[in-house]
């Protein structure tokens, strides 16, 4: 058992299989029955009473509000009617609509041999009711889509939720591994989204055109907004690589720089006087139902992988973060590296703000508050070594998701906010824990 | 892969016995298994007649067994009485008796002929004072047995005199030495017996009668060895490297020296002398203050290192950890550093052709490596100047200053670097030794150039009537030698 788990953390993405073990956990605590909705729940439903029923009859279709409630009934009025069911009524709405319409049905002193809902309202009192009251509805039958077993943090809708809310973090842990990897630290990015969300919003409004923008006018915004948080970054950079500025102390400056930036340009507000497409980015889901924002993320991931493990400006920051005397002595332009990745760092979270303006469809200066630490533990949680030199752009991805699952798996299972941070740190402790055993050999004592 | 296999050591009461092997044949973990810093799978420890069980640098201390290693374990922001009795101050309720601390540390001094004051902080101590305190720390724990690595690595001349009169001084009081040296002069010059290990075993003991240069080497060699340094002819050609009044601060004022094609020029010097930083200004690594560099009669304009390694000019630095290598990355990314752009295409690294190149020189070097993804912190100090030759080699320098090449370098892989250097020679490059091995400098070079307090004060052709004392006199200067 320990030699497995060894070989497991060991590898250079050994926190996959903290990762698959978190995801495993969570779908065994959170297995339940599940009711199929929607237009599944309405097909299922349909097959099953064109099975059951091989002469059509007269049908009562019953749903929630809301816009499943609404496919559902929709769904199946549709199938039925083909099939030659007179429908007596198909209606969303809540326990007191359900009564009312059955009432209806069985007061007009027609028959009624299916009702057709959702497993919420067969629980329902009305319904035994009726039949006490009633003979006529002794015949009637409630059928309700089958359940089936399945856990909640395996839905479909749950993953994509995980995968969207940690995006902006993740986009944001590229940039900061790369100045991690320099054995450098970024401060700044979560004042930078702040500023970038505040500038790209603030740009809209005043010189784009407002609610009325066009596309081309958002993307100036943004654009400019990025390029911003990249001149800052740079600024950062600068300050380490030519002044030797402690790279903690520079982008804890940059931090309060930015954070004031934003509230001044703001005015302490939150700014929403943008056109409704803004939320392309940050709601869309334009391919397949994956959300934008997660597209963009996997996209980022793919080329910083390739970036770091194949081209020469990769092997550059890894070598200066593992000995920048020595690398310097190779010819490799230290200072040069140095300023690009602080400009990167700061350019992604630039681009991070963008994300979360488009989400919330405003730009505000609390934005980001505490972001930078969640992005250091992701890129610490993925492995990555503080004191450079080391680290694996896919291993910081996989540190955001154990944060993004274990968040999700706890407000799935109801626990508090206040437990959840507790956890989250231990969990940044454990993985750095891991590291240095890993460091050592597996021994705990030196 | 085991360090250590079944290696036998015995050490007398008040006897120096030399521990001598190439790099990686298992000094170190052998140091490390009697310090505790590493435990034996097999086998067993005995300290006057008593087994012992080391599992930790406690352990061993208590047994009497106290070890000086290369780096030494000082604390700087402490004075050098509160580092000899750390851990173990005498006090009264936790309050530190100071003034008994500094009298009890400036006795002990005094049994060891050292002038330091006990109230000194640690980093205002030169190395040799290091050492000295290092070994009265070991003697106010009552050791009876002394394991240096390599003390005399890093002292000056005269303090390796002092060094030696003390281990014999410790040797009269009965301390028993396990002395760990490359040096094969002092190993002679000390050691009451020799035990050689090649690759994890004992190989060999040589008792006083028997120790001979040539013995020792070829035991660590495994092979007989019957001189230290390759022949060569050269065919010295026109001036290639020129500098003229080079200068920065106090460390280099004003040199200037040619090296031709097909020469290698020996700078040499005592330490502090300013020849490592001659060659850094040369590669560009630090800014100079005056001075031109000429290239094949053509001026050069270096601002940093990358220009001058475009110009064709590399630099082997003498520490080979620090400077180098960078001990994080594999050696096959060590070697494609200042290539990439031979590897790459508009920034994509072709690693077949990075990988297909640096196989070509593991085989002509002969560089002993796992595979190309071995990381270059895990060779020992023979490979990894091998690898540092390599990437330099594919970047087909044309100038190449090699400072202290063969330091911390084991005998065999030393005669290799050698060759390699004649071979470059013969191809008609400029090659700047800076070494301060003396036999080296006269075994390898064709010119000698002498610095002392950052100016040439003397150069000399290599051949017959230049000795190790003459070159001794030029790098002292004249005035001491007349004092």
């Amino acid at each position: 058992m320990m030699k497995i788990l060894k070989a497991l953390f060991s590898s250079d993405y050994g926190m996959l299989g903290a990762l698959l073990f978190l995801c495993v956990f969570f779908s065994s605590i959170t297995y339940e029955q599940q009711q199929p909705v929607g237009e599944e729940g309405a097909n299922q439903l349909s097959e099953e009473i064109i099975e059951k029923f091989p002469v059509a009859g007269t049908v009562l279709i019953v749903g929630k509000k809301g816009v499943d409630g609404n496919a559902f009934v929709e769904g199946i009025r549709k199938r039925l009617t083909r099939e030659g069911w007179e429908i007596k009524g198909a209606l969303t709405g809540g326990p007191p609509e359900f009564g009312r319409a059955l009432r209806n049905v069985f007061e007009t002193n027609s028959s009624l041999d299916l009702v057709a809902c959702e497993q919420f309202f067969a629980q329902l009192p009305v319904v035994e009711n009726l039949r006490k009251l009633n003979p006529a509805s002794s015949e009637m039958r409630v059928m309700t889509p089958k359940s089936y077993g399945w856990p909640n943090f395996l839905k479909a809708s749950n993953l994509l939720n995980v995968a969207n809310q940690i995006a902006v973090i993740a986009i944001l842990a590229i940039g900061m591994t790369l100045v991690i990897i320099t054995a450098g630290i970024d401060l700044s990015v979560g004042s930078l989204i702040a500023f970038s969300a505040v500038l790209a919003t603030w740009t809209i409004r005043e010189w784009t055109g407002g609610v009325d923008a066009s596309v081309f006018g958002m993307t100036v915004g943004c654009a400019l907004a990025m390029l911003a948080s990249g001149g800052l970054g740079l600024f950062s950079g600068a300050m380490v690589a030519y002044f030797n500025v402690p790279p903690f102390v520079a982008s804890l400056g940059m931090m309060m720089v930015a954070s004031g930036l934003a509230y001044m340009l703001s005015g302490g507000l939150s700014i929403y006087q943008l056109p409704a497409s803004f939320d392309w980015l940050g709601r869309g889901d334009d391919l397949g139902g994956i959300p934008n924002a997660v597209t963009l993320m996997a996209v980022l991931y793919i080329a910083a992988h390739l970036l770091m493990s194949r081209t020469t400006i990769g092997r550059h920051v890894y070598a200066v973060g593992g000995n920048p005397e020595a690398a310097r002595l190779s010819g490799v332009p230290v200072k040069r590296i140095l300023l690009w990745v602080y400009a990167s760092s700061g350019v992604l979270a630039g681009l991070g703000g963008i994300v979360m303006a488009s989400q919330f469809r405003s730009g505000d200066p609390k934005y980001g508050l505490m972001y930078e630490l969640y992005v250091i533990a992701a890129v610490v949680v993925g492995g990555t070594s503080l004191s450079g030199g080391r680290g694996k752009i896919f291993g910081t991805l996989i540190g955001a998701f154990i944060i993004a699952v274990i968040q999700n798996g706890m407000n799935l299972t109801g626990v508090q906010s206040y437990t959840q941070k507790v956890v989250l740190g231990m969990v940044l402790l454990a993985a750095v824990l891991l590291d240095m055993l890993k460091k050592r050999g597996w021994k705990l004592q030196e | 892969m085991h360090a250590l296999k079944g290696v036998d050591f015995d050490l007398n009461t008040g006897e120096c016995v030399a521990l001598l092997g190439e790099n990686g044949a298992g000094k170190s973990t052998l140091i490390k298994v009697l310090g505790g810093a590493h435990e034996p799978e097999e086998g067993m420890i005995e300290v006057e007649g008593k087994e012992r069980r080391f599992s930790g640098p406690l352990d061993s201390l208590e047994a009497g067994v106290a070890i000086i290693y290369q780096e030494f374990n000082l604390v700087p922001g402490l004075s050098a009485a509160e580092n000899i009795f750390l851990g173990i101050e005498p006090s009264n309720y936790g309050w530190v008796r100071k003034s008994e601390q500094n009298i009890r540390a400036m006795e002990t001094f005094q049994r060891i002929g050292a002038e330091i004051d006990p109230k000194i902080l640690c980093d205002q101590l030169t190395i040799a004072q290091k050492q000295l305190v290092e070994i009265a720390k070991a003697l106010v724990r009552d050791a009876k047995i002394l394991v240096m690595d390599e003390p005399s690595a890093a002292l000056t001349k005269k303090e390796v005199e002092q060094l030696y009169l003390l281990v014999d001084d410790l040797k009269s009081k009965g301390i028993g030495i396990v002395y760990v040296s490359h040096r094969l002069e002092e190993v002679e010059r000390l050691a009451d017996r020799a035990v050689v290990m090649r690759d994890g075993e004992r190989v060999g003991e040589l008792s006083r009668e028997e120790l001979s240069r040539g013995k020792i080497i070829e035991l660590m060699v495994g092979r007989s060895m019957d001189r230290e340094f390759p022949s060569h002819t050269r065919n010295i050609g026109k001036v290639r490297l020129r500098v003229n009044s080079l200068r920065r601060g106090k460390k280099v004022r004003g040199v200037s020296l040619e090296v031709r094609a097909g020469e290698i020029v020996a700078l040499t010097g005592l330490v502090g002398a300013g020849r490592t930083e001659t060659g850094r200004l040369i590669f560009g690594a630090d800014s100079r203050e005056g001075g031109e560099i000429e290239l094949d009669g053509r001026k050069l304009e270096l601002r940093n290192p990358s220009d001058a390694i475009k110009e064709g000019i590399c630099l082997l630095t003498e520490d080979r950890k620090e400077q180098g290598l960078i001990l994080g990355l594999s050696v096959q990314e060590n070697f494609g550093l200042p290539n990439l752009e031979r590897f790459s295409r508009s920034g994509w690294i072709d690693q077949k052709r990075e990988r297909a190149s640096f196989s070509r020189f593991v085989e002509q070097i002969r560089i002993k490596i796992s595979g190309p993804a071995q990381l270059a912190g895990q060779l020992s100090g023979g490979n990894q100047q091998k690898v540092v030759l390599a990437k330099w080699l594919e970047r087909n320098a044309e100038v190449l200053i090699f400072d202290e090449p063969t330091r911390g370098i084991d005998v065999g892989a030393k005669f290799e670097i050698y060759q390699w250097m004649n071979r470059l020679a013969d191809q008609g490059k400029a090659i700047l030794m800076i070494s301060s091995e003396l036999p080296e400098v006269l075994g390898m070079s064709d010119r000698i150039l002498v610095m002392k307090e950052g100016e040439v004060r003397g150069e000399v052709e290599n051949g017959e009537g230049i000795t190790q004392e003459k070159l001794i006199a030029l790098a002292i200067g004249e005035k001491e030698r007349a004092a």
